[in-house]
């Protein structure tokens, strides 16, 4: 499996995501890390991940100004065309300002910056991202956010949950996320956006190996034998 | 020339930052503020002199970078 990570300026689980992929990618290439002014993106590549942090500063809205640099066209293209992405809390505010994905997280409801594990309960087992996890599962997965609050118009909600397109609720909510949503996939299923951090508890010396699943199961899709 | 933005929150989009603005008034004693909204604006000063094509051109800005449609709207005006 060959994956790519893209940074920002103010990326700051670049690494951590990069680590995770490695761990998972069934050979010792390690993962590539993309910085945002590139435009091209490198041949054959099977999954791009937006990682968590401020990019910009989370200057104007988080995710807005990443979601209009010059790689992100690439990975608009690199979607568009069947590509597998994951963003990871910003990275998940850059799917939905770049249009990946629908709906818009804004400012927590009790406009707390919250940082704790939240208990996560898979939706959906139907998903590259989800499949090695029992649909109805309760995992912990930290969550570290400001904007979090997820948010579209009911139509959108409608078909989210018609479509099964809800990867994650949220056990508690935590942020006032409409209808608990923690992450959701895109129409084709290929891209997933969620705001809390498997990367983070992937490895028992973390405290935990709940969001290891998440890189087992696309390992399963995407390293070839 | 010179183009004012505002940026608001569509109507029926929850805004606890109005909210919390609305409480912090309401305990300093500002009685019957029924709801506030936060928006944002944003100044820009630009090297087109044509008024219709900076407004053509500040719009477009707003729909590309400058709001969020999913949630916000925006109002142009040329100064």
């Amino acid at each position: 499996m060959r994956a790519a990570v893209i940074q920002f300026p103010g990326s700051n689980c670049d690494r951590d995501m990069a680590v995770a992929m490695d761990r998972v990618s069934g050979h010792n290439k390690p993962t590539q890390l993309i910085w945002h002014k590139e435009s091209t993106l490198p041949d054959g590549l099977d999954i791009i991940a937006i990682p968590g942090g401020f990019s910009f500063g989370d200057y104007l809205r988080c995710g807005a100004i990443a979601a209009r640099s010059p790689i992100m066209r690439s990975v608009i293209d690199f979607a568009n065309k069947g590509g597998f992405v994951l963003g990871v809390c910003n990275g998940f505010q850059v799917l939905t300002e770049s249009g990946l994905l629908p709906g818009a997280l804004m400012r927590n409801a009790n406009l707390k910056f919250i940082c704790k594990d939240a208990g996560l309960r898979v939706e959906t087992s139907d998903s590259v991202f989800t499949s090695a996890y029992k649909k109805g599962a309760v995992v912990n997965v930290p969550v570290a956010h400001h904007d979090g609050n997820y948010n579209a118009d009911p139509e959108t909600l409608k078909t989210l949950i018609g479509d099964d397109r809800i990867a994650f609720r949220y056990a508690e909510n935590p942020n006032g996320s409409m209808d608990d949503i923690a992450g959701i996939l895109s129409d084709n299923r290929r891209v997933l956006g969620m705001m809390p951090h498997p990367e983070r508890l992937n490895d028992p010396q973390l405290g935990g190996t709940d969001g290891a699943k998440l890189f087992e199961s696309i390992a399963s899709a995407l390293v070839s034998a | 020339m010179k183009a004012r933005v505002h940026v608001t929150l569509k109507a029926g989009v929850l805004d606890p930052q109005g909210a919390a603005v609305r409480h912090s008034l309401g305990a300093l004693g500002f009685e019957g503020v029924e709801r506030v909204r936060q928006g944002k604006v944003i100044e820009l000063e630009l090297a087109e002199t044509d008024a219709a094509k900076a407004e053509a051109s500040v719009k477009e800005m707003c729909e590309k970078l400058l709001s969020n449609t999913v949630i916000e709207n925006y109002t142009v005006e040329i100064l």
